[in-house]
C-alpha cells in the first residue's frame, strides 16, 4: 500500500496510542456510572475528576467551570443559545464574525429568526477582526460577543486579548470558539478575558465525540440537556467516561508538548509555505503570515479547481482539504475565503494542508513536489489559464 | 464517491487541448461557481466531426464529463452530436453524485455552444439548436499573485 501523508490534520488528527490505551481500561474494567456510590463508579468519578482536573490547568480555569460536551459543535450551541436566553433581559444583541465556524454561524442565523440581532464583523485580508470594528459595533443591548482564536481554514490567530479586554470594559461575555487554536497555542481565561471556550477532543490527538465548554464561574447559563444531575445539572446523561478521560489525557500531552511540538512544526511550515510561494507561480498565502496556527497553510493557486486538486493529491497518498464549492456541498466557495476578500474564481483553488507533529521534512518534499506537477497538469488543460496565458502573450 | 469510469476519465481524460483555428468553439459555465467548459470542434465539409478537443476549469466531474462528451462526439454527425444530452454522458460514466449532475449539462452546453459557433461562423442553421446561454464571467480584472 502506498504510503499515506496525512496533511488535514484540522479536519480531525490521529488518536494517539497513549489516550487509546488510557480510554481502554473504562470501557470493560472499571465501567460503573460515575453517579453511583460503589466503589466501581467511584473509579469513574475520580477518572472524571482528574481529567477535569488536568483542564483546568491548562486554561488556567477552575475545574468546576469545565463542563463536558459531546464536542466543540456542541459547546458552540450551547455557550450561545444559553447565553442569549439567561441575558435576554438584558438585551438581545450578539457580536460575532463572518469566519467563525458554522456552529457558530448557523446558531446565530437561528437566534436571528428567535428575535436576537447579530453583527458579523468583517476582517481584514488576513483574516483579522479590527478591535475598533468591535468597538463600534457595540450597543447598550450587546450582551455577547463570539469571535474564534483561530480560524479552522487560514489558520489565523484573532487579537483574543484585545477583545476580551473591550468586550469586559463594556460588560459583555466573551466566548471564544477554541476548537483549533486549544492545544495548539497557549490560553490563559484570565488573561485573555475569556468567560466561555470552546474545545473539542479530536483536534488535539484525543477521541471523537468528546469536547468541553468552559463557563467562567458567576456567568449565567441554562442547562442544556435537561435530565439528570450530571455536569453540575447543566448538562443531563451519563458521561462519557472513555472520552473524558482520554480528552484529558490529549489535554495534558498538547500542553506539556506545545512548545516544543509547535516550534517544530512551525519549522516545517515556513518551509513548505516557502517553498510553494517560490515554485508555483500565480499562487497566494492565505491567512496571516505569522500570526496563525502552527501547523497551518493554507494556499490558492489561481486557474484552477481544488477538488481535482485534492483527488489528484490523494491519488498520491496525500490527504489535504480545499474551501473550493465542490467541497462545500454548494455552489458557492468558503465563506471565509470570500470574507478575505478573494474573488470567487481563486477562492475556487484554494488548498489547505494541516500538519502535525508526526510531519517529516521527506513528507513536505514529497507534497510539494506533487503539488507542483498536479498544478501544471491542471493548468494545463484550464480554459481560464489558457485565457491568462494568450492576454500575457498579446 | 466517483465511480471507476468518472475516476478513470478524470486521471486519463480523452481529447484535452486546443484545435487551431476550429470550425466552432463554445465555453460554458461561470468562474463564480467553480465550473468552465471550452471544447473544439473540427468539422469537415460533410458535417462529421472530425477532431474534438476541450479544457476545463472544475472538480473531478466537471473534468469527466467534459472527456466522455468529447468521446461521445467524435467521428459523429452534426445531428448525432446535438442528440448527446447530458443523460448520455451521464449513462456512459456509470452515473454520477447527485450534486454532480449539472456538470453534466455543463457538457451538453458546451457541445452546443460549440455547434452554435460553427453554424455562425458558416451562416447555416442548424436544425433543433438554439442559442446557448452565455454567462462565463468577464471584466473581472484578477489581481496578480
Amino acid at each position: 500500500m502506498k504510503k499515506t501523508i496525512y496533511l488535514d490534520n484540522a479536519a480531525t488528527t490521529k488518536t494517539s496510542l497513549a489516550v487509546v490505551e488510557a480510554m481502554l481500561p473504562y470501557f470493560s474494567e472499571f465501567y460503573g456510572n460515575a453517579s453511583t456510590v460503589y466503589s466501581l463508579g467511584n473509579e469513574s468519578k475520580r477518572a472524571m475528576n482528574e481529567a477535569r482536573d488536568n483542564i483546568a490547568a491548562v486554561l488556567g480555569a477552575k475545574s468546576e467551570e469545565i463542563y463536558f460536551t459531546a464536542g466543540g459543535s456542541e459547546s458552540d450551541n450551547w455557550a450561545l443559545k444559553a447565553t442569549a436566553e439567561a441575558y435576554k433581559s438584558k438585551g438581545n444583541h450578539i457580536i460575532t464574525s463572518k469566519i467563525e465556524h458554522h456552529a457558530i454561524l448557523h446558531t446565530c442565523e437561528w437566534l436571528e429568526k428567535q428575535g436576537f440581532e447579530v453583527t458579523y464583523l468583517d476582517v481584514d485580508e488576513n483574516g483579522k477582526v479590527r478591535p475598533e470594528d468591535l468597538k463600534n459595533a457595540i450597543r447598550p443591548t450587546t450582551i455577547l460577543i463570539s469571535v474564534m482564536f483561530a480560524n479552522n481554514e487560514i489558520g489565523t490567530i484573532e487579537p483574543i486579548r484585545e477583545i476580551g479586554e473591550i468586550a469586559h470594559e463594556n460588560g459583555i461575555l466573551f466566548h471564544t470558539d477554541a476548537v483549533q487554536a486549544f492545544g495548539q497555542v497557549p490560553i490563559n481565561v484570565d488573561e485573555l478575558h475569556i468567560d466561555m471556550l470552546s474545545a473539542s477532543g479530536h483536534k488535539l490527538n484525543g477521541p471523537k465525540g468528546i469536547g468541553f465548554l468552559y463557563i467562567r464561574k458567576g456567568v449565567k447559563i441554562r442547562s442544556f440537556v435537561h435530565g439528570g444531575a450530571q455536569e453540575r445539572k447543566r448538562r443531563a446523561g451519563t458521561e462519557n467516561i472513555p472520552g473524558i478521560v482520554g480528552l484529558g489525557v490529549a489535554a495534558k500531552y498538547a500542553a506539556e508538548s506545545m512548545q516544543e511540538r509547535t516550534a517544530k512544526e512551525i519549522e516545517l511550515r515556513d518551509y513548505l509555505i516557502k517553498r510553494i510561494m517560490d515554485e508555483v507561480p500565480h499562487t497566494k498565502l492565505n491567512g496571516h503570515p505569522q500570526d496563525r496556527l502552527p501547523n497551518n497553510a493554507n494556499f490558492c493557486f489561481r486557474f484552477i479547481e481544488g477538488e481535482s486538486l485534492l483527488i489528484m493529491l490523494d491519488m498520491e497518498g496525500i490527504c489535504g482539504s480545499s474551501g473550493s464549492a465542490c467541497t462545500s456541498g454548494s455552489l458557492d466557495p468558503s465563506h471565509v475565503l470570500l470574507a478575505i476578500g478573494l474573488p470567487h474564481e481563486i477562492a475556487h483553488g484554494s488548498l489547505r494542508l494541516t500538519l502535525s507533529e508526526e510531519t517529516t521534512k521527506e513528507d513536505i518534499d514529497f507534497t510539494v513536489d506533487k503539488i507542483k506537477d498536479i498544478v501544471a497538469k491542471l493548468r494545463s488543460m484550464s480554459p481560464l489559464y489558457e485565457d491568462f496565458v494568450k492576454k500575457s502573450e498579446k | 464517491m466517483y465511480s471507476e469510469k468518472v475516476m478513470d476519465h478524470f486521471q486519463n481524460p480523452r481529447n484535452v487541448g486546443e484545435i487551431e483555428n476550429a470550425s466552432g468553439v463554445g465555453t460554458v459555465g461561470n468562474a463564480k461557481c467553480g465550473d468552465i467548459m471550452r471544447m473544439y470542434l473540427d468539422i469537415d465539409d460533410n458535417g462529421i466531426i472530425q477532431d474534438v478537443k476541450f479544457k476545463t476549469f472544475g472538480c473531478g466531474a466537471a473534468v469527466a464529463t467534459s472527456s466522455m462528451a468529447t468521446e461521445l462526439v467524435k467521428g459523429k454527425s452534426i445531428q448525432q452530436a446535438l442528440e448527446v444530452t447530458n443523460k448520455a454522458v451521464m449513462e456512459a460514466l456509470d452515473g454520477l453524485p447527485p450534486v454532480k449532475v449539472h456538470c453534466s449539462l455543463l457538457a451538453e452546453e458546451a457541445i452546443h455552444a460549440a455547434l452554435w459557433d460553427y453554424a455562425e461562423k458558416h451562416g447555416i442553421k442548424i436544425e433543433g439548436l438554439s442559442k446557448p446561454k452565455t454567462d462565463i464571467s468577464e471584466g473581472e480584472e484578477e489581481e496578480e499573485y
